[in-house]
């Protein structure tokens, strides 16, 4: 025994590959700076960071670092070992399914954690580690999958040495950090009723928060796990489902509410003070006819859900949708802001939502302070209602001979995430202003079922932006207009730089002066597929950005 | 929760996933058949038990489920986004509720072998739910679309549309002579219209290759030359030109540097979009279908 010990110290250089202690859940408090420890770097979502080395009269200087290709699968060991020195990285499998379904051809949409100088990010199915220095390849698991929709995977959440990653097929899998060794695996979500997760697990305290997916009939909810055990700590409902729940005067039916959706698919931000996960919930099912829902607000989809990370308990929402009939999922990136307004320093949450609204609420209570519409063409909604969400025009909703509605079921943003400066106080977010036709194709009085009964096709956009929002009045104060239908890329990142980085829908990655948005440098290395990142490595800043699936690391030569 | 780069979905394995719905749904009627997860990929079941259930549907089940299960005048659910449907593998969570066991719906008297086909039935007609939830078509006609007024879309058109397009073959514009016989389809009719002509796609600018939609772009450098051609690409840091000779010449721009003026002629159309109403819409197709 004693020996098998003293083998395995001795060999542990060699056999953990990764560095470091991991992410103390106090480390996550403190703001966005040299690493980047969780989705959104730090609790607040507002992807700024602290960083200065690169900025607005250098920034034209930054050069490649370099560029790393990954392979998912079970068969990428060999490749993954051409051309880099040492040793080739450590596969792993896991995975409850046969392994017949080879995942090929995926992309990194993940936000890529950057812990004591080792990368760690996902495609759907598949984990890695690689050298923050170089990107070589440190250790890939693969989870051999049962099935379910592989549209994307936002990443990893870590706690202390573990990872904790979700799978399409529903498993919350936590990894060992240092060798990318299965700890366990939980199921979190029944694929059989089409559900399908895509979320990176937030970690708030001793809470592994996990989100999930569905685009059928199904209610969504929110479940936090215990990050050693994997045990369930409490399991949230955004839709009511029993008589006596909140929210059920909303639906037609207690039947309507329990198939209701409000899919919990996209990570939020998390407020310490406060203890409350501030999330944005998907769209009502069926999405585009009332049939079952009846006309009322049908709660909690669409909108903005504060749930204490201890109790699972809700403390407050704010529909951003009301009664959603274009499948405007409210799974928008919140951003939590403090500042000014109206004269006194206010905690805020600050969310541009799918629909082409933006929303200044104050975080502690809910209410909303500013609505405006951010998208310039939207055209759904007349007016607001006494809370301050659209009151939606039936005359837009999908029809027989056909409604012009802008935004798309797309949106004027869709899942990428905005940032927000403290240095200029303005809020950013790609803003798209295309158009659909929507046609009713079920006129079945029952309604449709999950994303069906209609059909949409796109006649054209009227010229897409990167905008600037102030919060404190909901203007846009300005717009850097895009050639071509793209913009964003996979969403933004600001820096104490002053700078605005963004993929720009034409193969570019881009910074932007945050003051203005004039472009100040670019690489044209292909369309961006995630939020660009920044963290400081050995005195250098470095960008971090990904093109399908490569990863792609600049630094200032 | 629809996003259409589940186009670029990654498992090119799976098959069955729902990754071509958002292509399906461009296109009228269009359905696809089979599971919308895996989950729903069962072995096959027995013809001779799925239609003998298929009775039991109708004679215990359909007065309260539905003919297509999709939920009945009597209040019986939707039972092909039940989750007890969708779960239900060999009758093992549907028999015990045919049985009675479930509150609010009564017993329905039949053996349990009947009980299984009966599940067996319900989870075949189950499995052809299309991508992302969309119900099967029974019987379904699609809906007509033209319910405008054509005289007053043919006002609307007068005022609004007659300075650049003729309806009697003076190739004014895009002249729209015969346009209902060229595209037969009112909806696809009215999508082109509304979309400025071409074909419309979700979402974006619309693409052609018709002359009299060509971008074009001059360009004028710092040092006095000036460019002029089809524009093939353009950012905020290149430009590129198809030139009179069919080579193609690009350009570094640096702000206002070189002078860049882009001329897309179907700008004028896409900006008309947020001036229609959806009754302007309907008047200008049903008026539009009657030039054959």
């Amino acid at each position: 025994m004693m020996i098998r010990k003293l083998l395995l110290l001795l060999l542990s250089p060699a056999l953990l590959p990764g560095q470091g202690k991991g992410v103390d859940p106090a480390e996550l408090l403190k703001p966005l700076k040299e690493s980047w420890l969780t989705y959104n770097g730090d609790y607040s979502g507002k992807r700024y960071s602290a960083l200065t080395q690169l900025n607005t009269s250098n920034v034209k200087h930054l050069s490649l670092a370099w560029m790393s290709r990954l392979t998912p699968g079970a068969g990428n060991a060999a490749a993954a070992r051409r051309g880099g020195a040492g040793r080739g990285p450590i596969l792993t499998t896991g995975g409850e399914g046969t392994g017949e379904f080879a995942a090929g051809g995926g992309s990194i949409k993940a936000s890529v954690l950057q812990v004591d100088g080792t990368l760690y990010f996902t495609m759907p199915d598949n984990a890695w580690a690689v050298d923050a220095l170089d990107g070589r390849e440190l250790w890939h698991y693969y989870w051999r999958t049962k099935g379910g929709t592989h549209i994307g995977n936002r990443g990893l959440g870590m706690w202390k040495n573990y990872l904790f990653m979700e799978t399409p097929d529903n498993y919350l899998v936590s990894l060992d950090a240092k060798t990318g060794k299965e700890r366990w695996h939980k199921p979190i979500a029944d694929l059989s009723q089409g559900y399908f997760s895509t979320p990176a697990p937030i970690v708030a305290g001793n809470h592994v928060i996990v989100g999930t997916g569905n685009d059928i009939d199904a209610p969504g909810f929110l479940q936090s796990f215990d990050p050693e055990t994997g045990e369930l700590q409490w399991k949230f409902f955004t839709v009511p489902m029993k008589l006596g729940d909140p929210g059920l005067d909303t639906w037609a039916s207690l039947d309507a509410a329990r198939h209701g959706g409000g899919q919990t698919w996209i990570p939020g931000a998390y407020d310490p003070e406060t203890k409350l996960y501030i999330f944005g919930t998907g769209n009502p099912t069926p999405a585009y006819t009332t049939g079952t829902r009846g006309e009322g607000d049908n709660l909690f989809t669409c909108a903005l859900v504060a749930v204490n990370v201890e109790t699972g308990k809700m403390a407050w929402y704010f529909q951003t949708s009301p009664h959603d009939m274009h499948d405007y999922d409210s799974a928008q990136t919140p951003i939590l802001v403090d500042g000014l307004f109206n004269g006194r320093m206010r905690k805020m949450v600050l969310t541009a939502a799918r629909n082409g609204y933006f929303f200044t609420l104050d975080r502690v209570t809910g209410e909303g302070l500013v609505t405006s519409k951010y998208g310039m063409m939207t055209n759904w909604a007349n007016g607001l209602n006494k809370f301050g969400g659209p009151k939606r025009d039936p005359g837009k909703d999908p029809t027989v001979p056909g409604s012009l509605v802008s935004p798309t079921s797309d949106g004027t943003v869709n899942w990428e995430p905005p940032a927000y400066s403290p240095d200029t106080g303005l809020f950013y977010v790609p803003e798209s202003n295309a158009h659909s036709m929507f046609y009713l194709t079920d006129v079945d009085p029952r309604g449709s079922m999950g994303l069906g009964g209609k059909e949409e096709v796109g006649v054209g956009s009227t010229g897409n932006f990167l905008s600037a929002i102030d919060y404190r009045t909901g203007k846009v104060v300005w717009r850097h207009q895009y050639y071509g239908d793209g913009g964003g890329g996979g969403g933004l990142l600001a820096t104490a730089g002053r700078l605005l980085f963004a993929g720009d829908g034409a193969g570019n990655i881009v910074a932007h002066d945050a003051t203005n948005g004039k472009p100040l440098w670019n690489s044209r290395i292909g369309r961006i597929t995630n939020a660009p990142q920044t963290y400081l490595l050995d005195g250098h800043q470095y960008l971090l950005v990904a093109t399908g699936d490569m990863l792609w690391s600049f630094v200032l030569n | 929760m629809r996003l259409c780069d589940l186009l670029t979905a990654t498992l090119s394995g799976l098959a069955m996933l729902g990754t071509v719905t958002c292509a399906l749904a461009q296109i009228p009627g269009a359905r696809r058949v089979g599971g919308f997860v895996p989950g729903q990929e069962r072995p096959p079941g027995d013809p001779v038990q799925i239609a003998r259930g298929k009775t039991l549907y109708e004679i215990g089940c359909r007065g309260c489920h539905g003919t297509d299960l999709r939920g009945g005048d009597m209040g019986g659910p939707n039972l092909l986004r039940s989750q007890v449907s969708l779960s239900d593998l060999d009758g093992e969570l549907i028999v015990p509720i045919i049985e009675g066991s479930r509150q609010g719906m009564p017993k329905i008297p039949m053996s349990v072998a009947d009980a299984k086909a009966t599940s067996a039935y319900v989870r075949s007609i189950v499995a052809t739910i299309g991508g992302q939830g969309m119900p099967p078509s029974i019987g379904q006609l699609p809906p007509n679309i033209v319910v405008g007024d054509a005289k007053a879309g043919q006002i609307y058109f007068d005022s609004k549309c007659a300075a650049c397009h003729s309806t009697n073959g003076d190739m004014k514009g895009g002249d729209l002579k015969g346009i209902a016989k060229r595209i037969s389809d009112p909806k696809i009719l009215q999508n082109t219209w509304v979309a400025g002509g071409g074909r419309p796609g979700r979402g974006a600018a619309v693409q052609t290759a018709s002359k009299a939609r060509i971008v074009t772009a001059s360009i004028n450098t710092a040092n006095g030359d000036r460019f002029e051609g089809k524009l093939v690409r353009i950012d905020d840091f290149l430009v590129t030109l198809e030139i009179e000779d069919g080579s193609l010449k690009t350009f570094r721009r640096n702000g206002d540097s070189p002078k860049v003026v882009v001329r897309d002629p179907m700008k004028p159309h896409r900006d008309l979009l947020p001036t229609y109403t959806d009754k302007d819409i309907h008047d200008v197709t049903a008026y539009l279908v009657t030039l054959k």
